[in-house]
């Protein structure tokens, strides 16, 4: 059904609505984190305002000049105005600028939210498919039992139990984000940096060797982070499917006569399919979010791990660089996720 | 009468009874816990110490579950930790629920920039992955179990005041709150006698079954080492306390496998409990389903 003219308007203001918001939220994220900041004393505080670990060593002087103790609104304004040009101060735990260990460490933490994702996808349609199809016989209870599991395991429990079978006992996949062979390879003159993602990086060279290193660094963190999204993945999919099934033009696919296999899969399958998507990128954005435990289990040098480094060390310019960095990718990704829903599914676009 | 219903549905329901019959074992080791594991010092929550040698002790007549790294005594930290997975469950789910109705029920009852200013509230924490701001909160107030509750209570309240508001908007529009405005009702009065109680369950519910969520939260905080302090009887910390000790031995991976699997069962029992209650009233309660 075509969107009438005033649906158009309707939708377009949404849209244009939820943009607007997006910068007087993520300012409010700002308030939010410098207010907490303000509880601490300026010395902790002065590893904002510096670029180099040699300024720590003059800290009253790095506090008198940025005036670490005037009124807070002022400190706040004079604050934003380093962070609008991307100046995040140093990083004691990663000893570099923010900006800099940004870089070096999100790539891995984004390889392994993709590959996360990819697993939770495929996997998540596949059983959610299988499960509608056997409703309430012993392989769908069984996948229910499953999914309420992966829902309740913590995660850093699943991790360290895994790590202790894999690692300890049988000795398959090492903690850590590639084993120190690699290491000589990837630093070494041969290896070219294209992307920052070690397991496209390593393909590009042809270094065959690192990329199935790397591979097998990934797996468990990346079944780790997946056990809870799959689970949720699964339920969504076997309902979006058992709710297509029931529809009129699945009985008539049938009686056309056409296979079982061509109903499910081609027919109602790709209809189930529509809040699969959103799903997914609604996961793959909090997926970002649990790299956080995930990645400090296995001590994965993502981005993850160094906001927990950095939360544990109190090493406050990289909390609130780390933080920023995170929910700005958050308020993105729901946007996106959100606006992908409704040109997906027009019978939402008018809600 | 509705109640009576949906209670019978829970009983009726295999996994919800599973669900709350688990519960009801930690209620009853949480209430016992004095009975059960004797107190030895001054400090409940404090485990008892058997020495300060390093290594684990495998489970034994004196430690029945064994103990941690420095000798804390699993049986006793599981024990009071089911104690202070309520405790902290229950204070926090309590106090952001009450900031949440305070907040969201302004927000739906006022209207107006007051409910647009109170809303963008909501988002600017919603903005943070929750685990991220909590873990963050948690770290700038200086790791405890006090602060790890602030923080718990600060990322959960939005929710709630969303929930709240929605519901206060519906019941606004109803007959007997124009009823009360036309008899010359007061603003507060209202609000309080009128609106609220007649808007609250849905979120009394919802915040009610989050408490297995938040205390896994909360014990990821823990295990990170940014919740309750070193010794704390909590299930994340006993967790924590076992990171050392998964590899084992070469002769013997599996030799210390009861560091991290007596709390870890403990945790995910807890949650499990919580999730299967939580999934019975979801179905309950949605429409949709039937």
């Amino acid at each position: 059904m075509p969107l009438r003219l005033k649906d158009k308007r309707i939708m377009f203001s949404y849209i244009s609505r939820r943009v607007a918001m997006m910068p007087l939220v993520m300012l409010g994220v700002t308030f939010l984190l410098f207010f907490l900041t303000q509880r601490l004393s300026p010395e902790m505080r002065a590893s904002l305002y510096i670029h180099d670990p040699r300024q720590m060593s003059s800290l009253q002087e790095v506090i008198k000049e940025h005036g670490l103790n005037d009124p807070m609104m002022v400190q706040y304004g004079r604050w934003l105005g380093r962070i609008a040009h991307g100046d995040f101060g140093y990083s004691e735990t990663a000893n570099m600028p923010v900006t800099d260990a940004i870089k070096a460490y999100l790539p891995a933490t984004i390889q392994l939210a993709v590959v996360s994702i990819i697993l939770v996808v495929f996997f998540g349609v596949w059983f959610g498919i299988m499960s509608a199809m056997y409703k309430d016989k012993f392989l769908d209870n069984f996948l229910r039992l499953v999914s309420l599991g992966g829902f309740s395991l913590p995660i850093f429990v699943l991790g360290l139990l895994l790590l202790m079978i894999f690692y300890g006992k049988l000795g398959w996949f090492p903690p850590g984000a590639y084993s120190f062979s690699s290491d000589v390879i990837i630093h070494g003159p041969s290896f070219t940096n294209y992307t920052g993602l070690l397991l496209i990086d390593s393909l590009l060279n042809l270094k065959f060797y690192v990329f199935f290193d790397v591979l097998r660094h990934l797996i468990l963190p990346a079944f780790t982070l997946c056990i809870g999204s799959f689970a949720l993945m699964v339920r969504v999919m076997r309902s979006s499917m058992l709710e297509e099934l029931g529809k009129d033009y699945v009985k008539s696919a049938y009686a056309r006569g056409l296979s079982d296999f061509a109903v499910v899969y081609k027919h109602a399958g790709r209809n189930a399919l529509i809040p699969i998507v959103t799903l997914a990128s609604i996961q793959f954005i909090r997926l970002l979010g649990g790299t956080v435990i995930v990645e400090a289990v296995f001590d994965y040098p993502g981005i993850g791990r160094w906001g927990v480094q950095c939360a544990q060390q109190l090493d406050i310019a990289g909390v609130m660089g780390f933080s920023l960095m995170v929910a700005a990718l958050f308020v993105v990704g729901n946007l996106v996720a959100d606006l992908l829903y409704g040109v997906l599914d027009p019978r939402i676009r008018l809600k | 009468m509705y109640d009576k219903k949906i209670f019978k549905k829970i009983l009726n329901n295999k996994n919800s009874l599973a669900g709350l019959l688990i519960l009801l074992f930690f209620i009853f080791v949480a209430l016992l816990a004095p009975i059960l594991a004797p107190v030895k010092g001054n400090d409940a929550y404090k485990m008892p110490q058997a020495g300060y040698a390093v290594e684990p002790q495998a489970p034994s007549h004196a430690n029945i579950l064994g103990t941690t790294e420095n000798q804390y005594d699993l049986y006793y930290g599981v024990v009071w930790g089911t104690r202070m997975a309520f405790k902290v469950g229950i204070t926090v789910v309590f106090l952001a629920l009450i900031i949440g109705i305070l907040i969201g029920g302004a927000a739906g009852f006022l209207g107006g920039w007051i409910d647009e200013v109170l809303m963008r509230l909501t988002d600017v924490v919603f903005a943070v992955p929750s685990m991220v701001l909590a873990m963050v909160i948690a770290a700038m107030l200086g790791p405890d179990l006090k602060n790890m509750m602030i923080a718990l209570t600060v990322v959960a309240w939005p929710s709630y005041a969303r929930l709240i508001r929605g519901d206060v908007l519906s019941v606004k529009e109803r007959n007997f709150v124009v009823a009360a405005r036309a008899l010359g009702a007061g603003r507060r009065r209202i609000f309080f006698r009128h609106i609220l109680p007649n808007a609250i369950y849905p979120v009394i519910i919802v915040a009610s079954l989050d408490i297995g969520y938040i205390v896994l939260t909360a014990s990821s905080l823990s295990f990170l080492g940014l919740g309750s302090q070193l010794g704390t009887a909590d299930w994340g910390q006993l967790v924590a306390l076992s990171r050392n000790w998964i590899l084992g031995t070469h002769a013997d991976p599996f030799v210390y496998w009861y560091t991290i699997v007596v709390p870890g069962t403990a945790l995910l029992l807890f949650v499990l409990a919580w999730n299967m209650l939580g999934d019975a009233f979801r179905d309950i309660l949605d429409p949709r389903q039937h």
